[in-house]
């Protein structure tokens, strides 16, 4: 016998942490240098300023991006009002085939954008592979048959289009939320300008790559990259007629007051500080799977994560250690490798704001939790960290950390439950576990959250409206209420 | 009853079975089946596999020549490569327990009877009973019995653990793995309620399936079981093993549940002591992905023995 | 000799004085009008937050009733609005289109989610959908012109939905809209659900619109300069500001008062 029974036993624990399996990447071309896409191509940008982008698992640069500047802005909404002319007057039978188009080349390119989506952003392939790539396909394909079928959707009005939306996205979801922001746009007659994240730009220039091999219009989609100068100034330029912006409350607030008096219409989605409330009663493995998946999911890079557990009394003990051992069995590591759980944090500004808001939860007298986790060497990485003894007082239980950070807190009944996790001036989503069924009713009835997510975290779908109450932003993406924003029904 | 627990401590138990939802289940199962497992861990993998399984005949035209072949491929997997190890156990109906002793005796591999009217479990307890009794007297030390399906579905759960434990009594030394058939159970929230019973009542290892009833062993179900194993280990200190039987014919699923088992009861149970794969044609093909492993070609079963 | 009325703030189902004191009179007329202070405001959100739960959990049916009791009481003080309106066809126009919205958005309370939610057919094992949900308390800024009608096509969308109302009467012609809230006082409609202030727009405004415990704000009677204003600081705590013609009456401008909640489950056995 090749192994005997003792060597077994070393081995079950040493040799099966699975050999690696990366993904292969020489299928993908990422150009050292990128231009910005105004007019249906890629042009040499008037800035001189260029930054480059970085794989946050290895902190090597992937290419060089442009820092677009106002000239830059401008040509860019130029070439989409002059777009929105004949695309707004186009027939939207024709609107609806550019965007099937898009879906399916997404579809066709789908291991490429993964993996350009994992090297750029630092997240799990196995979660661009199975939850971005093919959410952001869905979504045009959706919004697709949307297009020639907008006064079904609204009774008694005619739907206009508002002509050029500036969109700015986050560097959570790069492609998904290009998706959730160009689809609808484009379905109901827009014409956009997009800036992607500063430190996730290449998926969306991948797009642009697929608006010129689907024929798409030139000006209908324009893509300028940049920091957050580059978006104000594309929130900001005059022939801007509608602004959707994901991202942090802090700078949503900012964007509302920017244009005030402007009539520009605004879509805002937000932060959050999502209270996943599991009872006594619930199915407890499939609950730990959810707290799991719903703080631990792309690093926590989430703005609906549940970062907040509240676990009733009677059973925090089980579940915790249901949970802690679950966490144990986590594999954090190169993004690239299909089996990884958790992958790298984001940038170093990110690693950097968790790691304050961690040290501020040990300070104030949360206990630390964080399985036995090897971190590699370079590149920005964190554990995933749980935190029990937990205040509602805490900074770690009211802010939002974007990290995989979860906050363990108690409560006895359910209205103390329901008190507990609307005391937020957010409200994103909630997480409720039981296996009563009026209970899932009275509870969804009264979280003050956008989306409830019963027995069950983190699910996204086209046709599912996605959006917040209170300071976690207004309007929603996804579903007939998604078109909404981008349209005119007066 | 020396091994069952009280019936005090099974009510508390029962209490305390919690529902399992399917949907949340079945995702988590199908994230564990995409593990990628790659080289030396499939080789390792594939390696356990086999000495994990269960090779089994149940069939009616079973002979003592089909019984001996099979345990010839059970002793040597791979004739000529004293790499591959033996299986763990074979398995078969009560009259060819004979066949086996003489073709298994002195190689370390057990001997595995279903017993207690396998495969519906619709007879009488004293029937049973003495089928156990007749099954490890003629050299089974390993009994796979079903349990009363119509009872537990009645909802008479004392017949179901009664019955185990007078099967476990007579089982004296044999180890008792107790099949829940759980294709016949209806939703996972029985399965849970009927693991927990089985291993209260006294089982060594629970059993997903006869093999005769579609569907048979699942990864959500294996999944679900041994959810409820990691609890009954946490309630009483008592290990189960686990077996999946039923349906397992390819490597990968085998490597799936493999995956599952690590990381769900963890590195404990990665031993034949506590993990069975039962199986009758599996073991060729996990003996071509070996090879496929060491000579990076693809095989063809022609290379490989057909018992 | 006439017994004049005192014209108060309606405050948490109660008429009340200015806490401040201060009256004025519009249009250099003779009737004293209380003249609301920024506490005035204060007092009237934290009735409607305490309202709001309540409102919000009624049966659409009972809202729908209460409504519609609304517009009885209104039509039946008719020859009173007639005259605070001025008199003549005009004002005739004013009270019924007044009467008239009310009873429209009666009618929407327990349909506005048949019309507006969804179920959403997602690719997986769930069972989704989507609800409109009173987004809180609203402030309502009336137009200054059509001083009943226009408060009413304001309020009576807002309350249609669940939600609870502090509205500025108009400065110019607060008459009608604190006479409004006896008739909202003598229907059913709960204490605090809805609150009239009466005062000075360039002084109140900006409290309503910074106002940390408001959801949401109605600047159908608002200037532009004002509206850039409100929406500054509507930022504070991301407010929902509506702007929608004044003249509109849709269940998309229920919807406008409304949030979408989608709730997701499993369907398994």
């Amino acid at each position: 016998m090749a192994i005997t029974k003792k060597q077994t036993e070393a081995l079950a624990k040493q040799v099966f942490e699975y050999a690696p399996a990366p993904e292969a990447i020489d299928h993908v071309k990422v150009q050292p240098r990128y231009g910005l896409f105004i007019g249906g191509k890629m042009v040499a940008a008037h800035s001189k300023k260029r930054f480059p982008t970085i794989n946050p698992a290895t902190e090597k640069t992937l290419s060089e991006v442009v820092d677009a500047d106002e000239v830059d802005v401008d040509r860019a909404v130029k070439a989409a009002s002059k777009a929105f002319e004949s695309w707004s007057h186009l027939s939207a039978s024709r609107r609806a085939r550019y965007l099937f188009r898009i879906s399916r080349i997404l579809q066709e390119r789908s291991r490429e954008l993964a993996v350009v989506e994992t090297m750029d952003g630092g997240k799990p392939i196995k979660e661009s592979r199975d939850v971005d790539i093919p959410l952001s396909a869905a979504h045009f394909f959706y919004y697709a048959g949307w297009a020639d079928k907008l006064e079904w959707a609204f009774p008694n009005r005619k739907p206009r289009p508002l002509g050029v939306a500036g969109q700015v996205i986050p560097w959570n979801f790069p492609l998904l939320m290009l998706a959730w922001k160009i689809a609808p746009a484009l379905a109901a007659g827009n014409t956009v300008v997009l800036k992607p994240a500063e430190t996730t730009p290449l998926s969306a220039l991948l797009f642009a790559e697929i608006c010129m091999q689907a024929d798409l219009p030139p000006g209908v989609v324009n893509i300028v990259t940049g920091a957050g100068k580059t978006g104000s100034l594309v929130v900001s330029h005059p022939d801007v007629k509608k602004v959707a912006f994901t991202g942090s409350t802090e700078v949503g607030k900012l964007i509302q007051r920017s244009i005030a008096g402007t009539g520009k219409k605004l879509t805002l989605e937000l932060g959050g500080k999502a209270a996943n409330i599991v009872f006594e009663d619930a199915p407890l493995d499939q609950a730990v799977e959810g707290i799991v998946n719903g703080i631990y999911f792309n690093q926590g890079h989430v703005c609906c994560a549940g970062s907040r557990l509240l676990v009733q009394e009677s059973i925090a003990e089980p579940l915790l250690e249901k949970l802690k051992r679950r966490l144990s069995t986590l594999r954090l590591g190169d993004p690239l490798d299909k089996n990884t759980d958790i992958g790298a944090i984001n940038s170093k500004a990110q690693l950097e704001k968790i790691q304050g808001l961690v040290e501020s939860g040990i300070e104030e007298g949360a206990e630390l939790y964080q399985p036995e986790c090897a971190i590699p060497e370079r590149g920005f990485w964190f554990p995933p960290t749980l935190f029990t003894n937990v205040s509602q007082s805490y900074r770690i239980a009211r802010e939002e950390i974007f990290g995989p950070v979860l906050s363990v807190l108690t409560f006895r009944t359910p209205s103390e439950a329901v008190e507990k996790a609307n005391n937020t001036p957010y409200g994103l989503s909630a997480g409720v576990w039981t296996d009563k069924g009026s209970r899932i009713l009275w509870m969804a009835e009264r979280m003050r959250a956008g989306v409830v997510w019963a027995n069950t975290f983190n699910r996204f779908d086209p046709t599912s409206p996605f959006g917040g109450y209170k300071e976690s932003g207004y309007g929603r993406e996804g579903g007939i209420h998604g078109l909404m924003p981008y349209l005119d029904l007066n | 009853m020396a091994t069952a627990l009280s019936l005090t401590h099974l009510g508390s138990l029962m209490r305390g079975v919690r529902s399992v939802d399917e949907v949340g289940a079945d995702e988590r199962a199908a994230s564990l089946a995409k593990r990628s497992i790659k080289k030396s861990s499939k080789l390792w993998a594939l390696d356990l596999a086999i000495r994990c399984m269960d090779l089994t005949t149940l069939e009616g035209q079973d002979t003592p020549g089909k019984v001996a072949a099979m345990c010839a491929k059970a002793i040597r997997p791979r004739p000529g490569d004293a790499t591959i190890p033996s299986v763990a156990a074979v398995c078969v109906y009560p009259l060819r327990i004979a066949d086996c002793v003489e073709h298994v005796r002195g190689t370390g591999i057990h001997i595995a009877s279903v017993a207690t009217a396998f495969p519906s479990g619709q007879s009488f307890t004293n029937i049973k009973v003495a089928e156990t009794e007749e099954c490890v007297r003629a050299g089974a030390d390993e009994i796979d019995m079903v349990i009363d399906r119509g009872a537990f579905l009645s909802g008479d759960y004392q017949r179901v653990y009664d019955e185990i434990v007078a099967v476990k009594e007579a089982c004296g030394n044999a180890h008792l793995k107790v099949i829940l058939e759980t294709g016949e159970l209806g939703n996972y929230d029985a399965v849970r309620r009927a693991s927990i019973l089985a291993m209260a009542a006294g089982a060594d290892f629970i059993k997903t399936s006869t093999g005769k009833v579609q569907p048979a062993a699942t990864p959500a179900i294996a999944l679900v079981m041994m959810e409820a194993i990691r609890d009954f280990v946490r309630e009483t200190g008592r290990p189960v093993g686990f077996k999946a039987a039923g349906g397992i014919r390819t490597a990968k699923q085998a490597i799936t549940y493999l995956v599952i088992t690590y990381e769900t009861l963890g590195p404990d149970w990665m031993t034949p002591d506590r993990l069975r794969l039962g199986a009758s044609t599996l073991l060729n093909d996990v003996l071509m992905q070996i090879e496929k492993e060491r000579s990076g070609a693809y095989q063809s079963i022609d290379y490989f023995t057909v018992d | 000799m006439d017994v004049r009325k005192t014209y108060k703030l309606f405050v948490n189902g109660e008429f009340v004085r200015s806490e401040s004191g201060r009256a004025y009179r519009p249009n250099g007329g003779g009737v004293n009008v209380p003249r609301g202070s920024r506490k005035d405001l204060r007092d009237a959100v934290r009735a409607a937050r305490t309202a709001f739960g309540a409102w919000a959990g009624r049966t659409a049916m009972n809202r729908g009733q209460i409504l519609y009791r609304a517009a009885e009481m209104l039509d039946g003080r008719s020859a009173q609005f007639v005259e605070l309106l001025g008199g003549g066809v005009r004002a005739r126009r004013e009270l019924d289109q007044s009467v008239e919205t009310i009873v429209w958005y009666a009618g929407w309370t327990d349909k506005l989610p048949q019309v507006t939610g969804t179920v959403n057919p997602v690719a997986g094992p769930y069972f989704n959908f989507t609800i409109p949900e009173p987004t809180g308390v609203v402030g309502v800024v009336a137009p200054e012109d059509s001083p009943l009608l226009g408060l009413v096509r304001r309020i009576a969308p807002a309350l249609c939905g669940g939600n609870v109302v502090v509205a500025l009467a108009s400065e110019t012609r607060p008459l009608p809209a604190l006479t409004l809230a006896e008739v909202l006082a003598t229907s059913d409609v709960p204490a605090g659900v809805v609150n009239i202030i009466s005062g000075q727009r360039k002084e109140l405004v900006p409290w309503l619109a910074s106002h940390m415990d408001v959801n949401a704000i109605d600047v159908a009677g608002c200037t532009d300069q004002e509206i850039k204003a409100v929406e500054e600081s509507a930022a504070s705590n991301v407010k929902r500001v509506i702007k929608i013609r004044e003249e509109e009456m849709s269940p998309y401008l229920i919807a406008a008062f409304m949030e979408m909640k989608t709730v997701w489950h499993p369907i398994g056995v």
